[in-house]
């Protein structure tokens, strides 16, 4: 990308920055905005899915003939629905199976029919007049259960990569991975102390307000329409086509207003059966998930199993560190192991380092994405063992980090050579924080730790449209999952020079744009941006171009400055400055609409560092603990709406407190999901929570003009082991599993008092 | 209230009381039950209201926790009654939530239940065969059971009038700080003599077996004491050796017999503080 000649640093921003409010603001609080379930279409239908009690069964038989009869049935579907038009793609197969098993179910949840009937209670009964004989089989959910040699087998095809030889036995076990660079087992032999754990982390949901929901319509000419609520239309509608053997340009998809995704919405689930049902009832057709199945049926994140070990000298300097980070992602290929090996020790500047990472499946539903996916566990467990180890060698543990921390230059863990970056920054700012240094209560402690995200870039492409009366209609193609229409009106109000209320922003449905990767990899702020602030140059240059044409001088001889359009110099002519207002006017006379287009696949999203302070208050009888103050110090590059980056922010630290405290998926031994809804499965509520302070700093990132860096995912990463750190320091147990639920700390209480008992 | 009880009794299929709903309707939404008859009981007179008698309180079965809440005297004779029906659910459940509701639905994790038992609470039950009371602790029999016959239901909760020199309270442990459910719950109500001393206690806990458990044992180690901490220790033993609980997904075993013992501790140190204790 060609960069501003201008010192980002220095540049004086003048819309930019601000805090205006979000387009979609008042709809949100009205209730007039429409989400996933509130379309509606003339003979609608409505969708049930019939899903496997059992974690592991083969589907022997499927008898639909019973429900076929009942009034009110218009269409069911089956893994017959559903032939396989994958031509060889493993991974678009995979999403085949997971939407409607095929010859095995393979969790409790599994969809394995689905009924399209007059109204709900039909649907309902309708499902229970399906006959399924399966043959259950052993079943495993646990990672570590499932690496074992004698493990019940999910899939006869797995035959692990990344090992040699290739073994030719199918396992769980789908991929090994490894990064790293140096001479690991030479850096140990230097250490002067070595800490090695083991932690555990539990699979835990997104927990999105808003459960999966769309309204499917095909006509009998094969033509559909889909209104869903996703974080990627045009990757549903990609998917979908290929899933049903339908044309891509035969699929409209329009995106809802979204209640939450965080990376759970980043793939198709109940869209291509609704679909099929309607395609075969010949009817609009609505499904709706139930909290119930989204948690048994969508896509929460792996659980892990990860050993650390890290080496240091006696003066607090890294010798080398080592991690094996073991991740189940369900029933199919692709848990985040990847990332978590990659970003395992991404904060550190090492001579000697190595992740390995296993992919393993289990009967558990397929995971999707989950805000930074992978990253927080392996935060989890090296930022336990930095915090120990900075004990070890008596310094305190932000002293340590600012020791060891990567820079511009450093080699990252992963592979690549850091520009700038904001690691130590926030670091610095940390230490000087009032936080650092308030005094704490009884039975509270403190702990801190550092995070890392990549962030991405990707496949977008943004529409600018000039209207006669001098406002701005923005099509973009990133549903809008964290305030980011405001931050596109922001940018190209800032480019136009105009006012950020004359610009309007809209998620256009996938027949008027291009193709755009999903909302995903904090991509949105910094490509979609980057997309815009090129379209309303576009749009400017062609402005330029009506006024010199109005003014009858050179294309070349015309500048944009200040929302105007100037003579670029004396030489050029002396004419009055035309507002964009006032070129838009004269738009029909002049050669027609004015629009500025940008298609491209963005490059260069800077990497994204944070720093998390927190105390935590731990109830020495009971195990509970409370978040008594959090404070989250990041890198955004540059804020373009600071109000939805400080959300995001605080937002991430609430779902990892959530993570670290409560949340679990708990399975019995029969293989089911034991607490599928709000009530077990515990999320934090408000007052469970403190205000979540915030301090943004700005290290432009190189790779965009105005210098932004994605900020959604980067937050989720320290909190685990922050959280962790400061409960170890309040209760004087170290805790390796997560959550830190309060039967838990109890009993580690319990054992350190038993132990100091016996000792004595 | 006859005719509602003789609707009840005269339908063959599954047949339900609607009071507050916040229970039921859960339910019915799941599909986890599917009634055939549902008799909405919170339009009756009898149900809504909050009476003080020279017996001490007639509590209507649709009577709100929201209007627990509002109820100065009631608040004032019997508070840890009125905590814990004020614990349940949200602001928004609590403006239909009820304690019949809460009794009916014979969750041992209940939370209003083990503070009505340690009041000493009866209810009154309106039937096919006229009336009849009841002490609390006999409406549960086991999760999700009830010694209702059908036909049944009950009118109202009898709140004994307060002796001076009393206090009552309620604590729960739940891993959240509200919108949660009971992995234990204690609940524990004292009348002192002039000097301080404990002549009267009732303890109940929640969570720890298939119903809500009354302790006597807990109730004689308070008993003739000043409630010190010796005489809370006891108090804390007696509660944990009575405690009967599973493993589940909310709470080890062993868990809850601690954490039982730790929160019957504080409840009647709160409770003791009320009755005026120092």
């Amino acid at each position: 990308m060609p960069l501003d000649s201008t010192p980002q640093d220095k540049r004086a921003f003048k819309v930019v920055g601000t805090r205006p409010l979000r387009p979609d603001g008042i709809d949100k609080v009205t209730g007039r905005a429409k989400f996933g379930a509130d379309a509606t279409a003339p003979g609608m239908l409505v969708g049930r899915i019939l899903r496997s009690p059992h974690a592991h069964a083969r589907i022997k038989k499927i008898d639909t003939a019973k429900a076929e009869r009942l009034p009110g049935v218009k269409a069911i579907v089956t893994r017959a629905d559903f032939p396989d038009h994958t031509n060889g793609d493993a991974a678009l197969f995979d999403i085949l199976y997971n939407i409607m098993a095929r010859e095995k179910a393979l969790y409790e949840g599994h969809a394995v029919a689905a009924v399209a009937a007059v109204d709900a209670h039909t649907a309902r009964e309708a499902l229970k007049l399906i006959k399924v004989d399966y043959e259950v089989l052993p079943h495993v959910t646990d990672v570590d259960e499932a690496m074992k040699p004698n493990a019940p087998v999910l899939h006869n095809t797995i035959l692990t990569d990344g090992v040699e030889p290739k073994p030719r036995k199918p396992s769980n076990i789908v991929r090994r991975y490894e990064f790293g660079h140096g001479d690991v087992e030479a850096g140990f032999r230097r250490a002067d102390i070595v800490v090695e754990r083991t932690f555990k982390t539990e699979a835990t949901h997104q927990g999105y307000i808003e459960p999966h929901a769309c309204l499917a319509n095909v006509g009998p000419d094969g033509q559909g329409e889909l209104w869903v609520c996703t974080q990627g239309h045009f990757m549903v509608r990609d998917t979908c086509a290929r899933l049903l053997g339908m044309d891509i340009s035969k699929l409209r998809v329009t995106a809802s207003e979204i209640g939450g995704g965080f990376g759970g919405k980043t793939t198709v689930f109940i869209e291509p059966v609704a679909l099929a049902l309607s395609r075969k009832a010949n009817r609009p057709v609505k499904v709706v998930m139930s909290r119930d199945e989204v948690f048994k049926a969508s896509g929460p994140t792996a659980s892990t199993s990860i050993d650390v070990k890290i080496g240091v000298t006696k003066d607090g300097r890294i010798t080398a560190a080592d991690a094996t980070l073991r991740y189940q992602g369900g029933a199919f290929a692709g848990s985040p192991v990847e990332f978590g090996a990659m970003s395992a020790f991404a904060c550190y500047d090492l001579e000697n380092v190595r992740a390995i990472g296993y992919d393993v499946v289990t009967n558990r539903p397929k995971q999707a994405a989950y805000r930074a996916p992978g990253a927080p566990m392996a935060a989890f467990a090296v930022e336990s063992v930095i915090e120990e180890l900075a004990h070890k060698v008596g310094m305190a543990g932000i002293d340590f980090r600012i020791k060891n921390a990567a820079h511009e230059g450093t080699k990252s863990s992963y592979g690549p050579t850091y520009g700038p970056i904001g690691l130590l920054p926030t670091l610095e700012r940390a230490k000087q924080h009032p936080h650092f240094k308030a005094p704490l209560g009884p039975n509270q402690g403190r702990g801190m730790a550092c995070g890392f995200w990549f962030n991405f870039g990707g496949q977008t492409c943004v529409s600018l449209n000039v209207n006669s009366d001098g406002t701005v209609a923005l099509s973009v193609g990133t549903p809008d999952i964290g305030g980011s229409r405001a931050s596109m009106c922001l940018m190209a109000a800032e480019e136009l020079g105009i006012p950020y209320d004359k610009v309007r922003a809209i998620v256009a449905d996938t027949s008027s744009l291009g193709y755009n990767d999903v909302t995903d990899g904090s991509r949105v702020t910094f490509a979609t941006g980057m997309a815009t602030i090129h379209a309303a140059r576009d749009a400017t240059r062609k402005l330029c171009a009506r006024a010199a044409q109005i003014w009858g001088i050179p294309e070349e001889a015309v500048t944009w400055e200040k929302g105007h359009a100037r003579p670029a110099g004396p030489n050029a002519g002396n004419f009055p400055p035309m507002s964009l207002a006032e070129v838009a006017a004269q738009a029909g006379a002049t050669g027609g609409p004015i629009a500025g287009h940008y298609e491209y696949s963005a490059d260069g999203a800077g990497v994204s560092f944070a720093t998390h302070i927190c105390d935590a208050e731990v109830d020495p009888e009971t195990g509970a603990t409370r978040i008594v103050r959090y404070t989250v110090l990041q890198d955004a590059g540059k804020a373009v709406h600071p109000s939805y980056v400080e959300g995001q922010f605080q937002g991430g630290a609430v779902q990892g407190i959530g993570w670290a405290l409560n949340e679990e998926y708990i399975y019995g031994k029969d293989g089911r999901l034991q607490n599928a809804g709000f009530l077990d499965y515990r999320i934090p509520v408000c007052s469970d929570l403190p205000m979540i302070d915030t301090v943004i700093l700005e290290i432009p990132n190189p790779g965009h003009p105005y210098g932004v860096r994605g900020v959604g995912e980067t937050s989720i990463v320290p909190p685990l082991a922050a959280i962790a750190n400061a409960v170890s320091a309040a209760a004087g147990v170290r805790l390796t599993s997560l959550p830190m639920s309060p039967p838990r700390i109890l009993a580690a209480l319990e054992q350190q008092n038993a132990k100091r008992i016996a000792a004595e | 209230m006859k005719e509602a009880a003789a609707l009840l009794a005269k339908e063959k299929g599954s047949a339900f009381v609607l009071a507050g709903g916040t229970d039921l309707l859960v339910r019915l939404r799941t599909g986890f039950i599917e009634p055939d008859l549902l008799v909405d009981i919170k339009r009756i007179a009898a149900t809504r209201s909050i009476q003080v008698t020279p017996g001490g309180f007639r509590i209507g079965a649709a009577v709100t926790g929201a209007e627990l809440g509002e109820h100065a005297k009631l608040k004032k004779a019997w508070p840890g009654v009125v905590e814990s029906a004020n614990l349940i659910g949200s602001k928004q459940v609590q403006g239909r939530c009820t304690m019949v509701g809460n009794l009916c639905n014979a969750s041992p994790a209940a939370d209003s239940v083990p503070a009505l038992v340690a009041a000493g609470a009866k209810v009154v039950i309106v039937g096919p065969k006229g009336k009849r009371t009841v002490p609390v602790e006999q409406v549960p029999v086991a999760p999700g059971r009830t010694s209702l016959k059908k036909g049944e239901i009950i009118e109202s909760i009898l709140l004994p009038k307060r002796l001076s020199r009393s206090g009552d309270a309620y604590l729960r442990f739940i891993p959240r700080t509200e919108m949660d459910i009971a992995v234990v719950g204690v609940a524990a109500s004292v009348t002192l003599d002039a000097k301080g001393v404990c002549i009267d206690a009732r303890v109940a806990l929640g969570a720890v077996a298939p119903t809500v458990l009354l302790v006597p044992d807990a109730a004689k180690a308070l008993i003739g004491t000043r409630m010190d901490d010796k005489a809370l220790d006891a108090l804390a033993a007696a509660c944990s050796a009575a405690c009967r609980p599973i493993d589940d997904k909310r709470g080890t075993r062993e868990f809850r017999i601690k954490v039982a013992g730790v929160l019957a501790r504080r409840a009647a140190q709160i409770a003791r503080k009320r009755a005026g204790g120092r």
